[in-house]
This record gives structure tokens, sequence and C-alpha cells, in this order.
């Protein structure tokens, strides 16, 4: 006979192998936290499971070109391309490169602005991740005259 | 719990082109206290914006969005009238909905 224990353990082993597998659908719709923390480019596609970036006309990052306080740096990204799931924005010197995900649907445009934090000069990428997983980007240095990430 | 929302949708043609500016303090978790420790993270992490109740854009945000973001985005075939609800989250679970009408 199963002792109370017994099962017990087996079933936080099950629950820990269904956790990995990624078989819980709201895991795989939850806040991507990997991408959040990854520090570049690269890391940030990786853990959305997009492809390597390629630079393109079609997508576009609009910014200052000095901004004098780097808590408040309103920036934009957008495509004129069909056909986005999704667009990023990344600073590439802060603590964790990127800044927002947006989950484009058919009744948006794939153009979205925000305003971001920077901790000092660096360059910014609008990334647009499209249904297929390519990842086109668009980049513009923002140079910045006083951080805004910690004091 | 927060304060509201400032949300205003404006139509141009068959597009209407949201603006919407929160209330929150987005903590990003690098910035220290007077007493040396690291003010932990607390800011919004999910936005969801619908059109007479169905769901247009979602995003996800991290701590380096600015305090009290701005967000502007454009839904297209909106009409005078319509509803645009705008609702958000954050690390803490606090939530905020709010709505405005285009026009």
């Amino acid at each position: 006979m199963q002792t109370r224990r017994e099962t017990l353990k087996r079933s936080a082993v099950v629950a820990g192998l269904l956790a990995t597998t990624g078989l819980f659908p709201q895991y795989a719709l939850a806040y991507n936290k990997a991408a959040f923390e990854a520090k570049s480019l690269a890391d940030v596609l990786k853990a959305l499971g997009a492809g390597a970036p390629t630079e393109s006309k079609d997508v576009t990052v609009g910014g200052p070109d000095i901004a004098e306080n780097g808590a408040v740096v309103p920036l934009t990204a957008s495509t004129t391309l069909a056909g986005v799931k999704h667009m990023l924005i990344l600073v590439e010197k802060n603590p964790a490169a990127m800044v927002a995900q947006f989950n484009v649907t058919d009744s948006v445009e794939a153009n979205f602005a925000t305003r971001a934090k920077m901790g000092q000069s660096s360059d910014v990428y609008a990334v647009a991740v499209m249904a297929d997983g390519k990842a086109l980007f668009a980049k513009k240095e923002v140079k910045v005259t006083l951080g805004g990430c910690g004091g | 719990m927060a304060d509201p929302m400032r949300i205003r949708a404006q139509v141009t043609g068959d597009k209407a082109t949201v603006r919407v500016l929160m209330s929150h303090e987005m903590e990003s978790g690098q910035r220290k206290d007077s007493a040396g420790k690291l003010v932990p993270a607390m800011h919004i992490t999910e936005v969801t914006a619908t059109h007479n109740g169905k769901v247009v854009m979602t995003a996800d945000w991290g701590p380096a969005v600015s305090k009290n973001p701005f967000l502007q985005f454009v839904v297209k075939g909106a009409k005078a009238g319509d509803k645009i609800g705008v609702t958000w989250k954050d690390t803490k679970g606090d939530t905020r909905t709010d709505e405005a009408t285009a026009s």
C-alpha cells in the first residue's frame, strides 16, 4: 500500500516535471521574466524564441539625439511591415536591455510610443519580431546628460 | 489604490490615436534609499488595451519604463463614441482599469 508521504512526494515530482516541460499554458503566456533580465539584444531575442536580428529600413526607432534627463526619454518604435507579432524597445546599456514588449494584433498599428529610463548614453533599438520568428531592428544613439537609473 | 489614468482617444479617419498617462511610481529596483539599501522593484508588468471590450493590444513592461508612464498606440477601425479601455497590473498585483470614449 502506498503511504501518504510517498503519494505527496510523487505528486511533487510530477508537478515539477510538468512545470519544466511548459505544459501549463498559462506559463507560456505569462510575463517573460528571462527576456526582461537579459543583458543584450541577442539574449532578449533568445529568451523570446526569435531568430537572429537583421537591420531593416522598414523598422523605425524614434528618440531625441540628446536627452537632458535620462529618467524620461521619449522613444517610439514602428514598422510599416505586415505580420508583426511583437514590437520591442531596448536600451543597450541599461542594467537590463529590454524596456517594453508590445504584442501586436490586427486591430492596432505597429506603432508605439512610450517613455523610458536610461542610465547612460547608449544605442536604442526598436525590434519587430515577425510571425515567422524573424527579428528586424533599427537602432539610434541617444546621448544622456543626466542618468535616470539609481542615484 | 492608484490614481486614475488619463486616456485620450482621438479619431482621425478610420483610426484612433490613443494616448494614456498612468500614475505609477515605477520603482526600478536599482535605486538606493537614504540608508543605502536597495529599494525593491515595483513596476507595471502588464498592460492591456481594449476596443469596445475586445482586446486589441497587450504589452509587457520592464522596470525601465519611466515613472508615471506614457503610452501611445493606434487602434484601427475605431469610430467616435467607441470605448477604449486600458488595464495595468504591477509586480505587487495591484491593477487598475480605466475607460475613455473616442472623439
